[in-house]
């Protein structure tokens, strides 16, 4: 995408003038190492004594066990040691995945290694410290144990049957968590509708599939009682108080340093146990420990997302206005809430989310979360959105079919008015500054449907299922404290960014944001540099260190441009405030005639300036000359945070068309395109790069990816072999345009960008297939939505 | 290390030498070249499935997750720390404009299947490209990018 034309946000300035960054799609230069192989990415880091380790894990859903010996494996070649939960637990005190804010959750202490009952296929039992990562998978190799397997609470649609597998004894039930929603009266207002519809969707397990695993090397430093925790994670300042906590170690003394990373997407934002383990055994044995997941426990250890179904009412009357809504969600967790950001969120997004585009006087929804014996669940990109959006666009569908008006009509009949913000949820959940009716039209605008509608009947005839969808979805960015700081949970909802000018005339930038590949780096320079009036290449970045940055949240929900890149926007005025009152005294004029221009401070009347670096050297090396009682500061700091309402919500439309075909039930998508609001673009190009990745990811969802279990809990497909993600050949060229609304939070005026493509992309594809069953009669209802289900779903197996 | 783990070959990296190097029997091409501090080439999958240590073996883009470091004896190997030619600073250049990469994980095994793209002379379409890297995992772009990087390296190349 080109840069932006028109200017988007007066409140930034004119785009004509020098210096005017924002809006534009520079190239990312600095990235440019990761073409030269010269990422530094967490495996590539090499420490002095530096040991290796490996876990033994569960290769049982659900057992006990009755003895270990690890004798033998001590003994090993290359061996340092061995490791069982007495010896991590004291060094780890345990965790506990529930939030405060949400109603009763309940989720038992979880420690790095479990001690006797295993509870999902992959949870780490035991591990071996060696020289390195091959001699330490050969000593699990000889490590013995003696179990005798339980019964497995494998699937979550009998997990609170009387006759469950009761998976924490203690807590009587399978239940984690529950929540019920009710606005006005769903029951009147269904029995007033015209036409009531109804479906039942399935959600399997996917997971993330980051192409770097994840990793820690954790390095203790006893005589200073520091640990520093190099860590492909996304929150390095949740880390360390993570890290402080539960390893006892003074939180100052915490330093977490996340350098570059190979894709996160949520799945690196949350607490793990191998990882803990790891710190644990540093600090035990004060020498650094590296731990790099292979891909087998990437699949049976990372977060798994999704696992939802959910049934689905609609009520609307003659001309297709809803009058009610109502959804019951189920959703399995596996054993454990996850920590510190509990698995509750996904279902509690769900409820927030369902039929946030639309009026909808009365809404009910009912959210169940119930623990399993399968690898853990939480939050992975775009959470809960996709689950959400699909029920109601389904819904939306099937109720214009129902009464008979256009798939698009039924969306703009009911959309809430671009001019009605603020606004709310069917949920109550506040929402400002949407476009969904600009978007839509934007969006048909892009797709032409006259024109597919001719198509799907001339395909049709040549026995060729062609299908279109169009959805509207709001999308979850910039965060509050709202979201989970109310909970307790100590995860910063502001971000800091810090600023100086240094005696080259250089300018350094810090945020507490962090950078997985989105750009982060880019961005923050591109607001630094427009707002101060200096070039690209004179601003350099610190991310992803908390010894060198300012304290914050880092990068997840689609926060980085919305809360961090206005923490620079501030700091960035403010040193160049600075500038010109230092400069007026120098030069001996009104601040007022100055302005910062290609690195000088220039006179807008004419006449010679100074340079930044003329200006530096002053203040740093020739102070004495500054006039008497001058402010010296060069160096400005400032933080940013969403006040007042949980979320800034982006919204966006999509739409595509595929077709079947009905021998082998493969799905081709011919066209996909997205119109998204997200307010201020600081660089239209990573934007779009946002969308396209978050489609891609989506698409992987919609029509290919699944956790596939056994009925004993057994991971089936624990390998990139088996489990499908989506590769070139298999993707369309997705087609992407905007609307802009600026966010009347900031001066910025940006939302999040990161979260939409993921999650409107199942609600789109699976419209769209439905759109082209329907003209058989046939419907599919289970994503990933596979060639075996579209084969059953037209009878032919 | 006991003789019967470990073998010595000779090959070289990059134009540079490794002389009667001695490798562990069991160790895969990938490993060797990261313990080397070559750490440009990375493991994603360690299967063959992802491509991501994709490197140059006398002059075919192969795995090295794949290759035992002691089938490499007599070979010469580039991995992305020896593109320093002009073609491959012509492809670079194109990854960064149109943004090819977010995480950059996989470029180093992308560029290696672009060089061989490349070097095939062919003029190909973009469903030709996405089938060509259909053995690139990237999760992060969704590939489109990386397609438009390769299609305007191919114009501008041959
Ligand atoms: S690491 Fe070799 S193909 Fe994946
Ligand atoms: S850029 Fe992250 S995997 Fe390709």
């Amino acid at each position: 995408m080109d840069d932006i034309k028109v200017n988007q946000n007066p409140k930034l300035g004119s785009m004509d003038r020098p210096n005017s960054y924002i809006g534009r799609s520079l190239p990312r230069e600095n990235a440019k190492k990761h073409l030269e192989g010269g990422g530094q990415f967490v495996d590539d880091l090499v420490l002095p004594r530096m040991l290796h380790v490996a876990f033994l894990r569960s290769p049982f859903a659900h057992a006990e066990m009755k003895s270990i010996n690890v004798e033998v494996a001590k003994t090993s070649p290359g061996v340092f040691d061995v490791y069982t939960a007495k010896e991590i637990d004291e060094y780890c005190k345990p965790w506990v995945g529930t939030l405060g804010h949400l109603g009763e959750m309940r989720s038992p202490e979880q420690t790095p290694l479990a001690e006797k009952i295993v509870r999902w296929q992959g949870e780490p039992i035991a591990v071996v410290i060696a020289n390195n990562r091959a001699q330490a998978e050969d000593a699990l190799e000889v490590i013995e144990v003696d179990w005798e397997e339980k019964d497995a609470q494998v699937d979550m649609e009998t997990a609170l049957d009387d006759n469950a597998v009761v998976i924490h004894p203690e807590l009587g039930n399978n239940l984690f968590w529950t929540r019920t929603v009710n606005q006005g009266d769903v029951n009147q207002a269904f029995k007033a509708s015209h036409a009531v519809v109804e479906t039942t969707l399935d959600f399997a397990r996917h997971t993330g599939v980051t192409l770097e695993s994840r990793g820690i090397v954790a390095d203790w430093n006893k005589a200073e009682g520091k640990i520093t925790i190099y860590h492909n994670g996304q929150a390095p300042h949740m880390m360390q108080h993570i890290i402080a906590k539960h390893l006892e170690v003074n939180e100052g003394l915490v330093r977490i340093v996340s350098r570059d990373v190979g894709g996160s997407f949520g799945i690196k934002v949350h607490v793990y146990p191998d990882e803990m383990a790891a710190a644990a055994i540093s600090k035990k044995l004060g020498r650094p420990i590296k731990f790099i997941a292979d891909r087998l426990e990437s699949f049976t250890t990372d977060i798994h997302a999704r696992c939802h179904k959910i049934s689905g009412k609609l009520g609307v009357d003659k001309k297709g206005k809803i009058l009610a809504m109502e959804i019951n969600d189920l959703s399995g967790i596996g054993p454990f809430s996850m920590y510190p950001r509990t698995s509750a969120i996904e279902t509690n997004q769900v409820l927030n989310l369902s039929g946030a585009p639309y009026i909808i006087p009365n809404y009910k929804a009912v959210g169940t979360v119930v623990f399993q014996n399968k690898t853990p669940m939480c939050q992975y990109r775009a959470v809960g959105h996709p689950i959400a959006v699909a029920i109601t666009e389904a819904l939306v569908d099937k109720a214009a079919t129902k009464i008979g008006i256009n798939l698009h009509e039924i969306r703009k009949k009911n959309f809430i008015p671009d001019n009605a913000y603020p606004n709310k949820t069917p949920s109550g959940v506040p929402l400002e500054d949407l476009s969904h009716q600009a978007s839509m039209d934007k969006l048909l605008n892009m797709m032409n449907i006259d024109d597919i509608e001719k198509q799907k009947e001339s395909n049709l005839a040549k026995g060729v299922l062609t299908g279109y969808g169009v959805i509207a979805m709001c999308e979850v960015t910039n965060p509050s404290p709202l979201f989970y700081g109310v909970g307790g949970a100590h995860i910063s909802s502001q971000d800091g960014a810090s600023i100086r000018l240094e005696g080259s005339g250089a300018i350094h930038l810090s945020s507490s944001i962090t950078e997985q590949g989105q750009g982060t780096e880019a961005i923050m320079k591109q607001i630094a540099a427009d707002q101060l009036g200096v070039s690209m290449d004179s601003v350099r970045v610190t991310l992803g260190d908390t010894d060198a940055t300012p304290y914050g949240g880092g990068t997840w929900a689609s926060r980085g441009a919305g809360i961090g890149g206005e923490a620079v926007l501030k700091a960035a005025r403010t040193l160049k405030e600075n500038i010109l009152d230092i400069a007026a005294a120098i030069m001996q004029t009104d601040k007022n005639s100055l302005d910062v221009e290609n690195n000088t401070v220039i006179r807008k009347n004419g006449g010679e300036g100074i340079t930044l670096q003329q200006l530096a050297e002053t203040v740093y090396y020739r102070g004495h000359e500054l006039p008497k009682g001058t402010n010296p500061e060069l160096l400005a700091t400032a933080s940013f945070l969403i006040e007042g309402i949980p979320f800034v919500f982006t919204n966006s439309a999509m739409g595509c068309k595929i077709s079947i075909d009905q021998d082998t039930g493969i799905v081709k998508i011919d066209k996909f395109w997205a119109v998204e609001d997200c307010g201020t673009q600081i660089n239209p190009k990573l934007v779009e790069e946002q969308i396209k990745g978050g489609v891609i990811q989506g698409i992987g969802g919609a029509l290919f990816e699944e956790c596939v279990y056994d009925d004993q809990g057994n991971m089936q497909n624990a390998t990139m072999a088996d489990y499908l993600v989506p590769m070139a050949y298999e993707m369309p060229d997705i087609i992407v345009d905007h609307v802009t609304t600026n966010s009347g939070r900031s001066i910025i005026g940006a939302k999040g960008a990161g979260e939409a493509g993921t999650g409107g992309a199942p609600a789109v594809i699976m419209n769209a297939i439905n759109n082209a069953l329907n003209q058989l009669g046939k419907e599919v209802v289970s994503q990933p939505i596979t060639p075996e289900k579209i084969l059953k779903a037209l009878g032919k197996i | 290390m006991s003789a019967k783990n470990s073998v010595n070959i000779s090959f070289s990296v990059n134009g540079e030498n490794f002389d009667d190097v001695t490798v562990p029997t069991r160790q895969h091409l990938a490993d060797y070249l990261r313990s080397q501090g070559l750490t440009g080439t990375h493991l994603g999958c360690e299967q063959g499935a992802c491509g991501a240590c994709t490197i140059e073996l006398d002059g075919v883009a192969v795995r090295s997750c794949l290759v035992l470091a002691s089938q490499a004896n007599g070979s010469s190997i580039t991995t992305v720390e020896g593109f320093d030619d002009e073609i491959m600073e012509k492809v670079k250049n194109n990854f960064l404009k149109h943004n090819a990469f977010q995480c950059g994980f996989c470029s180093p095994g992308m560029l290696m299947t672009t060089k061989e793209i490349i070097s095939s002379k062919k003029k190909l379409s973009r469903d030709e490209i996405r089938a060509e890297i259909s053995g690139n995992y990237c999760r992060c772009t969704g590939y489109q990018s990386i397609v438009d990087a390769i299609e305007e390296s191919i114009n501008e190349i041959n």
